[in-house]
């Protein structure tokens, strides 16, 4: 499964850490987008069951969703 | 061949001739006919007729069907000029083209629906915000408002710009004979249109909004020039002051007819006057003023109000010449006899 | 093999959206971006934007757009739809620009059945000029111009705009959803694909009412705001279907 995520659109908004049912998704606060915010990262490629949800919830599109078979 | 039309609807041929394809109103005196005509007839020709709920939606409407790449008027008296000026300020800061036929009655407030010229400077200094004008046509004759009717749409979409034909109600009411005028065929490029066409072409957006303090005074300096254009090339003008003749007349629209009526009366009293017909009140022909013949000494203003041309007729002259002013307001008209005194007075 | 289960619209454009970072306006933007594409009328689409939050609204749809005076989108749009009536016309539009100044545009557009497909935002509050009371605005809500809570006396009741447009005899669609989780963002995503299909079927004025958020209004988290609606704006705006009788006669 694979999240690709476009960081600098990123607004560092939570909506989809709290959605994500595998809590792999935090923001990164080890560093800054080009607008300032902490991008989000995925903790645990290998749980990611590719829902979609969080790049459904995502107001920016900076998640994409791959489901590998 | 000649017919005998009324003013606002000879409007209305003319402009369905010129390519109207849309026309957005609301009822109000002394315009009523145009909107009236409109819904008979546009649709004949494959346009498009709507009521609007209100001025301020009409004009709207128009932005809309202009921002689409239509040839599109809208038409009401004063009051309802007044709702439209946000949305003129919208076509202007957005360069879009389109007709405004301003029938004006008296005022202020709801005033009156007696023609009157106290919509001078709603008409020429912009009524809406922001720097901008409008290129104002003022015919005095039915024949000239559908000939200035067909070249304002062509002044718009050349200049991509609201433009006004300014009439006073009595023209708009009154019937004359007249002909529809010769229509050349005009192509102006629209492809800056917003017509739904981003499949053939990058996607188009139309737009007065622009936050960036640099990007709205380039779009506002752009602008100014193309006004600079408009005024070398566009000014319209009925100069008939002759050598010899002590006085000039300054008059537009049907009043310019009564004082040609006074003008007569005074050459029988051996007073010799001329008269100066602006035809496009924007851009204002200032520089007639400053060239008339070295015979005339006086210059008096005529209005249907309480004076407001006079600002520009002072402007062109800049002190050059006494100017004396004589007007009547709330719909009440002057006759040649009152204007012919009155001008006698003044020498 | 590998399959896309989600990735950004081709109906939006590559301009970030210049929204508050949680804002649900994004959501809905991209729930219309995937309508127009997956409805094939994307490039004979035009979008009109209102003043207000969304009023850059036309940067980010990937179609043509115009930007329209406050509360007079309807009214752009009718311009737009009547000159052009096998184009799509959608016009997307705040609360404070729909209810309050735009009331009559929307009125009558519906009124007069206009084939056209509006997307109205619901946040219950001004975002863009800094958070004021809109019509929308729930009683005892905080805003920068009720300081004290929105009272009932002096500002009334909190407007109810779908069931009042529904009462106009020539609408054709009316439904109310929110985008507070997915399963509410499935059902706006169908609400919004009928309106548009309306359109395209030229069965006539067609609004999707959606519940939003404003989190720096609200001065609530993201994740709070969405929160909010389901506790909060839901119970008192009911989420439903008010109109559903498609237009027989429509302006073509």
């Amino acid at each position: 499964m694979v999240l690709t995520f476009n960081d600098d659109l990123c607004k560092g908004c939570d909506l989809c850490v709290d959605v994500c049912p595998k809590k792999i998704l935090r923001l990164d606060d080890t560093r800054v987008n080009a607008k300032g915010y902490n991008p989000i990262i995925c903790t645990n490629m290998d749980d990611c069951v590719a829902c979609g949800i969080c790049a459904m919830i995502c107001p920016d599109s900076v998640i994409k969703v791959v489901r590998e078979s | 061949m000649k017919i005998l039309m009324k003013g606002n609807e000879a409007i209305c041929d003319a402009a369905i001739k010129a390519g109207c394809r849309a026309f957005f109103g609301y009822p109000i005196t002394p315009q009523n006919e145009i909107p009236e005509y409109m819904a008979a007839k546009l649709a004949d020709s494959g346009g498009v007729f709507v009521q609007a709920e209100s001025e301020v939606a009409a004009i709207n409407m128009v932005y809309g069907a202009a921002a689409a790449g239509v040839r599109v008027m809208t038409s009401s008296s004063s009051p309802g000029i007044a709702l439209k000026q946000e949305g003129v300020s919208y076509l202007v800061g957005a360069d879009l083209p389109c007709v405004i036929v301003s029938v004006s009655r008296s005022g202020p407030g709801l005033g009156g629906i007696l023609p009157a010229q106290s919509d001078y400077f709603q008409a020429t200094r912009g009524g809406g915000n922001g720097d901008y004008y409008l290129p104002v046509y003022a015919p005095f004759s039915i024949q000239e408002a559908m000939n200035l009717v067909v070249k304002a749409f062509d002044v718009a979409d050349e200049y991509r710009t609201p433009v006004m034909v300014l009439l006073d109600g009595m023209l708009g009411q009154m019937m004359e004979p007249c002909m529809l005028p010769e229509i050349k065929a005009s192509n102006y490029d629209n492809s800056w249109a917003a017509n739904g066409n981003s499949g053939k072409r990058p996607r188009n957006t139309i737009t007065s909004l622009n936050l960036k303090g640099e990007g709205l005074e380039a779009m506002n300096i752009r602008r100014f020039k193309t006004y600079d254009t408009i005024k070398e090339k566009e000014i319209m003008v009925d100069n008939r002051v002759q050598d010899g003749d002590e006085v000039a007349i300054v008059a537009y629209g049907t009043p310019a007819r009564i004082a040609l009526n006074a003008i007569e009366m005074l050459k029988e009293q051996g007073i010799k006057a001329g008269l100066v017909r602006p035809v496009t009140l924007w851009p204002f022909p200032y520089d007639t003023f400053q060239n008339l013949t070295s015979s005339v000494k006086r210059v008096v203003v005529c209005e249907l109000s309480m004076g407001q041309m006079i600002d520009d007729v002072k402007i062109g002259l800049a002190g050059k010449l006494p100017v004396s002013f004589y007007g009547r307001t709330g719909g009440m008209i002057f006759e040649p006899e009152e204007v012919a005194a009155y001008v006698k007075s003044c020498i | 093999m590998s399959k896309v289960v989600y990735e950004k619209s081709r109906g939006l454009t590559d301009n970030p959206l210049s929204y508050c970072p949680g804002c649900a306006h994004g959501i809905i933007h991209k729930i219309v971006a995937d309508t127009l594409t997956s409805l094939d009328v994307l490039e004979r689409t035009i979008a009109i934007a209102p003043v207000g939050c969304s009023v850059m609204a036309y940067e980010f749809y990937n179609c043509d757009g115009i930007q329209a005076g406050h509360g007079r989108a309807p009214a752009v749009a009718t311009g737009v739809k009547r000159t052009n009536p096998d184009k799509i016309v959608f016009t997307y539009q705040g609360d404070g620009d729909l209810a309050a100044i735009g009331a009559a545009e929307i009125v009558h557009a519906a009124h007069r059945g206009e084939n056209i497909t509006v997307i109205f935002v619901n946040n219950a509050i001004y975002g863009m000029t800094g958070g004021q009371m809109a019509p929308t605005t729930l009683i005892d809500m905080k805003t920068s111009t009720s300081p004290k809570g929105r009272a009932e006396a002096g500002t009334g009741k909190p407007l109810l705009v779908s069931e009042m447009l529904a009462q106009i005899p020539s609408v054709a669609y009316i439904e109310r959803v929110s985008i507070h989780d997915v399963p509410n963002i499935n059902k706006t995503k169908k609400a919004v694909k009928k309106a548009f299909q309306n359109q395209i079927d030229g069965k006539g004025f067609s609004m999707v009412e959606i519940l939003s958020t404003c989190p720096i209004g609200w001065n609530k988290t993201p994740s709070a705001s969405l929160k909010f609606i389901e506790t909060n704006m839901v119970p008192y705006f009911p989420l439903g279907v008010f109109a559903d009788s498609p237009a027989k006669e429509v302006a073509e």
